[in-house]
């Protein structure tokens, strides 16, 4: 069989449902990124002064837009798989000769391409407040791709778990929003005591803003090779969660 | 000849120990149009869940074509085709994406999906909706709708678990020629259904399950003839009285009948008796018969004394069983 057209008519689902409802998905992500550029880039930034030689609003930037990328990837694909669980349409992919390999990257993919888009609009609403400079367009485009797909595995993982609407909101809420805020968004690890320096090292997502905001300021508070060796082991880890997940069928096969 | 289906000592036990399925062996030969009878928790939907992948087996083996679902699950599942008996397609999605993206998830191409969605939804006659949200349909297009999902790939294998449960009459006889169409064209169908009437109509071969387990596998035509007695109703035509519907009754030493009311009279005639003898004491009575049908479903009357059958030798063992304990 080509699975290359079954991963296609995946993604494809995908994108059609986060464009039918724009309202839900685009839109929400860039009056936020508006609201954070308003309050802590105009309103207190202004006071904050100069992080690791730049001012506050463009430190801030590429955090913001890595934040963004992250929610939507994860968002995207907890809701998208949950629902499919929830309406059974998940069965139309089951009951077909889809490796299971495919399904993964399919809903990843889909995940990655809102989570890609919204990164992009919010790109677009900060050059309003900002101007952004680029140090490495590679870094950029690695550390997006690699952040997104992280991510949307971890949505999927969730949505295999949760067996109601609160169980995909838990996450986000409990452990996804707090390791992002504390990791490194609005502020330079290197300003925490030492002992939350080492505690930091822990959060996944201080390596993935530091890697980004390299790519756009050429400052980072951990080396990139560290940065990219933990992204790339999330995602190993994580796609083989998410393989045997499915393989043994969890909330999925009786 | 390999056959379109082989399944054997199928066995499933659900986590809470429930055993829906007590280790079952049946085949379906091609082309065949095979129903799968039972009431409900029988093990219909768990049968088919196993064959199409949604439940996992606990042991046997089943073959789709030739094919192990063990060692060669993604051929199996290419053969077949299938309609679920609950909705499951996205609510919020237009016809035409359910139905190209389905048959893209069996390697079919945006352009060829194209042509037979729109062949399908035409001749299942839902062209008109076919950028609608599917949560607008009625429950007969839901149907439907899920017929055509199921064709995208062209399988050779189509089940369907209770297709025609809460459509109307109309919907459900067009549903019956679209699938002997199907069936006509070499695609072997199994069914499975609550109307006894729609297997009788449609389906050449049967098997019956009850409480996990076969009770029968055989040709329509052969169960059909276990049947002993077969009961008609009789409208008769102006005139008669009840007074002389029941001295006809009463006078009849050798066939059973039973007056409803002056204007219906229901008979019930075994094997070895023919109608002819209603006819001559009717009409020696100057009672004339108006029009005549068969009271109930002939093989709704054979489902329910098979599966009397098993309960009554279940309980008559449970019973031996505790004589034996109390016993000892």
């Amino acid at each position: 069989m080509n699975n290359s057209i079954a991963l296609k008519s995946i993604i494809t689902k995908e994108v059609q449902r986060f464009m039918r409802i724009w309202i839900q998905t685009l839109v929400p992500p860039a009056i936020t990124i508006s609201l954070y550029f308003v309050i802590f880039g105009s309103l207190i930034g202004s006071r904050i002064g100069d992080m690791n030689g730049f001012d506050y609003m463009s430190f801030i930037v590429p955090g913001l837009i890595m934040m963004s990328i992250i929610t939507n990837s994860y968002a995207n694909v907890a809701g998208s798989f949950f629902s499919a669980k929830w309406q059974r349409n998940v069965e139309e992919m089951l009951v077909a000769p889809v490796p299971n390999w495919v399904i993964v990257a399919g809903y990843v993919g889909g995940g990655m391409a809102r989570g890609i888009l919204v990164g992009l609009i919010v790109t677009l609403v900060s050059l309003f407040f900002v101007d952004i400079q680029l140090h490495n367009i590679w870094i950029v485009l690695a550390t997006v791709i690699l952040t997104s797909a992280t991510f949307s595995l971890a949505g999927l993982i969730n949505a295999i778990f949760a067996g109601t609407f609160d169980d995909i909101s838990i996450i986000p809420t409990f452990v996804l929003t707090p390791l992002t805020y504390l990791g490194g968004v609005f502020y330079s690890i290197s300003l925490l005591p030492e002992f939350w320096q080492d505690v930091s090292q822990v959060n996944p997502i201080v390596y993935m803003v530091n890697a980004f905001r390299y790519g756009f300021l050429g400052i980072s508070d951990i080396s990139l090779v560290t940065a990219f060796a933990v992204m790339s082991f999330f995602i190993v880890t994580l796609f083989t969660i998410a393989m045997v997940l499915i393989a043994k069928g969890t909330g999925l096969r009786s | 000849m390999t056959y379109a289906l082989e399944i054997s000592a199928l066995e499933k036990t659900y986590k809470g120990g429930f055993q829906a399925l007590k280790g079952i062996n049946l085949t379906v030969n091609q082309g065949d149009f095979f129903a799968l009878l039972g009431p409900n928790g029988a093990g219909k939907s768990t049968s088919i869940g196993v064959i199409t992948s949604l439940v996992n087996k606990t042991s046997g083996q089943v073959k789709v074509f030739g094919h192990d679902i063990d060692t060669d699950l993604e051929k199996a599942k290419s053969y077949i085709g299938l309609v679920p008996q609950e909705f499951n397609f996205s609510q919020f999605e237009p016809l035409m994406h359910i139905l190209v993206n389905q048959a893209g998830y069996y390697g079919v191409t945006k352009t060829v999906a194209k042509v037979r969605a729109e062949k399908y939804l035409k001749q299942l006659e839902l062209w008109d909706k076919r950028n609608a949200p599917a949560r607008t349909l009625s429950g007969g297009m839901k149907r439907r709708l899920m017929i055509a999902r199921a064709l995208m790939h062209e399988p050779k294998m189509l089940i369907l678990d209770e297709p025609t449960a809460g459509v109307d009459i109309e919907v459900r006889r067009t549903m019956w020629g679209f699938l002997r169409e199907l069936n006509e064209q070499g695609i072997t169908i199994i069914l499975t259904t609550h109307y006894l009437e729609e297997a009788e109509n449609l389906c050449r071969n049967i098997a019956i399950i009850d409480g996990g387990e076969i009770v029968e596998n055989t040709s329509m035509k052969k169960l059909l003839a276990q049947l002993d007695i077969e009961t008609f109703v009789f409208d008769i035509k102006e005139g008669a009285t009840l007074t002389s519907l029941e001295q006809v009754a009463k006078n009849s030493t050798d066939i059973a009948y039973r007056v409803v009311n002056e204007h219906t009279l229901e008979v019930d005639l075994n094997k070895s008796q023919n109608i002819n003898q209603v006819f001559e004491q009717l009409t020696a009575a100057s009672i004339y018969v108006e029009s005549m049908r068969n009271k109930s479903n002939r093989l709704e009357a054979l489902f329910v004394t098979l599966i009397d059958k098993k309960t009554n030798a279940a309980k008559a063992q449970a019973k031996q069983t505790t004589v034996t304990e109390e016993t000892l």
